[in-house]
């Protein structure tokens, strides 16, 4: 806090410069266009071969897939998909739509799904992000437009992922190009095409004139999106304020604040699906003995002022959590579980109880929103808490969290925007690497949560896990993240908590 | 002399080696590479599947081993996060960077030699402090800084440049004064410091003698022997500027091997980092090696000894 900022001096400058600016020129709007800049390039376009946000982006304009979630009403329409029915507790039966046209003309059917879902499932073809497609064993044709699709596991959120990361591509031209054709020259059924790709620098999509009508996914005015890739954020806040793009996202609350001022531009900002929380390491062999006593654990929930730390510096969007998932997701819930209000004195008593009335020296490892994790440092301190901050690249903080050498942990998580607990949970809770309570308890509930087809005793299942996380305060859930997208103020959008900003609906006033 | 010129070229080749080796290891040490591969969020399966396919299974040594042996038969490997040729993910960069470093040194002369000439004809004068405190300003201002300083006044509120992108020459104008500015004040103390050795000299007294104007005297006999060291530097510095335009480069996001160096670091392509500390490594060796010719080639003297 207080530290000299010249990167910050500099933004709060060009703001205070741009007040006096002259009139705009709105090169997008004149055109229908939407030029977009983002902070990293993916590292290819086909979806299944990155795991960056702005992937996700591309490749829900570019490609569609089976199911699609109304981000509105959390239902799930079809898509490519007219229809869907499960035959078992491991298999679906998907009628498809007819008449669908990949951009170079191929026909959509039950061949591409088919080919499209073996390929991906194949560890062989290593798909980057195994998570979203190793729970298919395998998808066989029936006839033309229909194909069943076949669990490894009873697999209660396959539609879900079906309608998210898992895009359909088209057999014939990913048969002859692979991944590395499809990044270089993408090819799918969505509502926009890519027409210039240049590596690490910029990627246009122009609407697709063949999209079809019934798509859930309505097709608006604009013509064509131009993403920019531009590392510095400060570069960005310059390029929306001298008209240079008309949107750009995760922009920093301060600073995000700061462009408010400005009449030709609009700052508007969301909750997204990432969760921020604290691991306490209370599995065997952890560095922190005094972590294993309930008492301490419930202390440090008690001594954040997780009320305040939304209002001053999360940011609007955010929200309390008191369990660790996100509530839209599927099964997430506080009912039952203790809620932990902030008392610094009622802290101050159970660390006391505990033995360490004098204090207790703690090491906490974090990697981004570094003023969040400052705070959290303070409200520790007054209550006799050391806390000793390591502020480290995320791999390297994983690498700690995963070989038992940390105690407090500042985390977040995404869940790959998949509106289910079974992305969420299980990560911390379900014995992975990356869980150090390791209570076999919650496990179980947890692994009954991920395996039961009826969605009430899902919900259940899940219930009693989350509540159990919560009374034996095995992590502090803080708060959702927001989001702060800016853009230019006659573009029309709408913020939706999964990070997608849906250009193919937006719109020029 | 090809003696000297082959004993350079050796350490070059020992230096590339070096740096090489130390790139290769501090990646390692700032953490597990697969799992900065897989990416934020992966989970055990997604981690264990980049370590097997990018080799990270291997004790480290074997790993440098490998890709040494690779790079010495001319392969360069795969990009793990742009997932093509690194050698042509390179090469389709490299002219973007050169053209940025030429420029900006071409920058730098042109403001540091008349810069460097008026503080010594008017030395400890009024105009010799004020050269000298543009110099300490631009030695004291980190680039990214003087580079958003430039953005506010020529994008936002004059809007006579783009503020970033590599498309046109006008995207180039900022970063060059950017990153030119840095160098422009060993440039200017240079010919400073030989502009006054040299206009006490016996000849300039007596090119002075037989009535010259001052115009000729100064830039025809004075600076054609003060700009000498300047040529050397010149090598040295467009190394300097080469390797240094990771910075200007991502701020402006100028589609060259700076950004693209920023961009492998920041997902750990180590391939790529590899290939571009080493090139600029043998690069800036190479042009050291330039600049101790040119001195040599300029100043006999300096041969001998």
């Amino acid at each position: 806090m207080g530290k000299f900022n010249p990167g910050k001096v500099a933004a709060i400058g060009c703001i205070a410069l741009a007040m006096f600016g002259t009139g705009v020129a709105l090169a997008g709007k004149a055109d229908n266009d939407i030029r977009f800049a983002y902070d990293q390039a993916p590292e290819s376009v086909d979806p299944y071969f990155n795991n960056v946000r702005i992937g996700v982006i591309i490749g829900q304009h570019v490609w569609d897939t089976l199911v699609y979630r109304d981000p509105d009403t959390g239902e799930y329409k079809g898509q490519l998909a007219q229809s869907w029915r499960r035959i078992d507790d491991r298999t679906i039966e998907f009628e498809l739509r007819q008449g669908i046209k990949f951009h170079n003309g191929e026909e959509f059917d039950a061949e591409d799904a088919v080919y499209t879902l073996n390929f991906v499932a194949d560890p062989e073809n290593a798909v980057t992000t195994q998570q979203n497609v190793s729970w298919i064993e395998k998808a066989e044709k029936i006839d033309k437009y229909k194909f069943r699709l076949i669990s490894k596991e009873v697999f209660p959120a396959a539609i879900e992922y079906l309608s998210g990361p898992v895009v359909m591509h088209p057999d014939e031209y990913y048969k002859e190009v692979g991944p590395a054709g499809m990044n270089a020259k993408p090819v799918g059924t969505g509502p926009f095409r890519v027409t210039e790709y240049d590596v690490g620098k910029s990627i246009t999509l122009e609407k697709n004139p063949d999209y079809f009508a019934d798509s859930p996914k309505k097709q608006g005015p604009i013509e064509k999106i131009v993403i920019r890739f531009i590392p510095d954020r400060q570069t960005q806040m310059a390029e929306v304020l001298s008209d240079g793009v008309d949107f750009i996202m995760h922009v920093p609350k301060d600073q995000a604040e700061q462009l408010e001022a400005m009449t030709n531009l609009q700052v508007v900002s969301g909750e997204t699906m990432r969760i921020a929380f604290m691991q306490m390491n209370s599995q065997d062999g952890t560095p922190s003995e005094a972590l294993r006593d309930e008492r301490v654990r419930k202390a440090i929930i008690h001594a954040i002022d997780r009320e305040t730390m939304v209002k001053e510096i999360v940011g609007a969007g955010s929200r309390v959590l008191n369990t660790i998932c996100f509530p839209a997701q599927f099964g997430c819930t506080d009912e039952g579980a203790p809620v932990y209000k902030y008392d610094p004195e009622k802290a101050k008593a159970l660390l006391a109880e505990a033995g360490f009335a004098n204090g207790l020296d703690l090491d906490l490892v974090a990697y981004r929103e570094r003023n969040q994790t400052e705070a959290i440092i303070g409200y520790l301190k007054a209550v006799g808490i050391n806390a000793n901050l390591q502020f480290l690249q995320y791999a390297a903080m994983r690498d700690l969290i995963r070989s038992n050498k940390v105690m407090l942990t500042h985390q977040t998580w995404g869940s790959f925007s998949v509106n289910d607990v079974s992305a969420a949970t299980p990560v911390y809770f379900g014995f992975e690497k990356d869980d150090i309570t390791r209570d076999p308890e919650v496990r179980d509930f947890l692994k009954k949560g991920d395996t039961t087809i009826s969605p009430e005793d899902r919900k259940a299942a899940y219930r009693d896990a989350l509540k159990l996380i919560a009374e034996r305060a095995y992590a502090v859930p803080l708060y959702s993240l927001p989001v702060y997208y800016v853009a230019t103020a006659d573009l029309n959008f709408k913020a939706y908590p999964d990070e997608m900003p849906r250009f193919w609906e937006m719109t020029w006033k | 002399m090809t003696v000297f010129i082959l004993k350079r070229l050796g350490l070059a080749f020992l230096v590339a080696l070096a740096v090489s080796a130390i790139a290769f290891f501090l990646l390692r040490m700032s953490g597990d590479v697969a799992i900065a591969i897989a990416g934020e969020g992966a989970r055990d399966v997604d981690i264990e599947a980049a370590r097997r396919l990018h080799g990270l299974d291997r004790p480290p040594i074997v790993q440098y081993a490998a890709w040494l042996i690779e790079t010495l038969r001319g392969d360069f490997g795969q990009s793990i996060f742009f997932k093509t040729d690194v050698l042509s993910l390179v090469w389709a960069k490299m002219p973007v960077t050169l053209l940025l470093g030429i420029m900006s040194l071409g920058f730098a002369l042109a403001v540091s030699i008349p810069l460097g000439v008026l503080a010594a004809v008017f030395a400890n004068s009024w105009i010799d402090r004020l050269a000298l405190s543009l110099a300490v300003v631009g030695q004291a201002l980190p680039n990214f800084f003087f580079a958003l300083i430039l953005v506010m006044l020529f994008s936002i509120m004059l809007r006579w440049l783009p503020v970033s992108g590599s498309s046109t020459w006008s995207h180039y104008v900022m970063p060059m004064i950017a990153l030119g500015y840095y160098v422009t004040p060993a440039f200017m103390r240079l010919v400073r410091a030989g502009m006054i050795e040299v206009l006490s000299s016996d000849y300039i007294r007596t090119a002075r003698a037989k009535g010259l104007p001052a115009r000729v005297v100064i830039f025809k006999h004075a600076l054609r022997n003060a700009v000498m060291p300047v040529v050397a530097l010149s090598a040295v510095q467009l190394g300097y500027l080469l390797g240094g335009s990771v910075v200007i480069e991502t701020v402006f996001a100028l589609d060259g091997l700076g950004f693209l160096a920023y961009q492998s670091i920041t997902h750990k392509d180590f391939p790529v980092i590899q290939a571009v500390v080493m090139l600029l490594s043998v690069l800036y060796v190479l042009l050291t090696l330039l600049g101790d010719i040119a001195n040599a080639w300029l100043n006999p003297r300096l041969r001998v000894s």
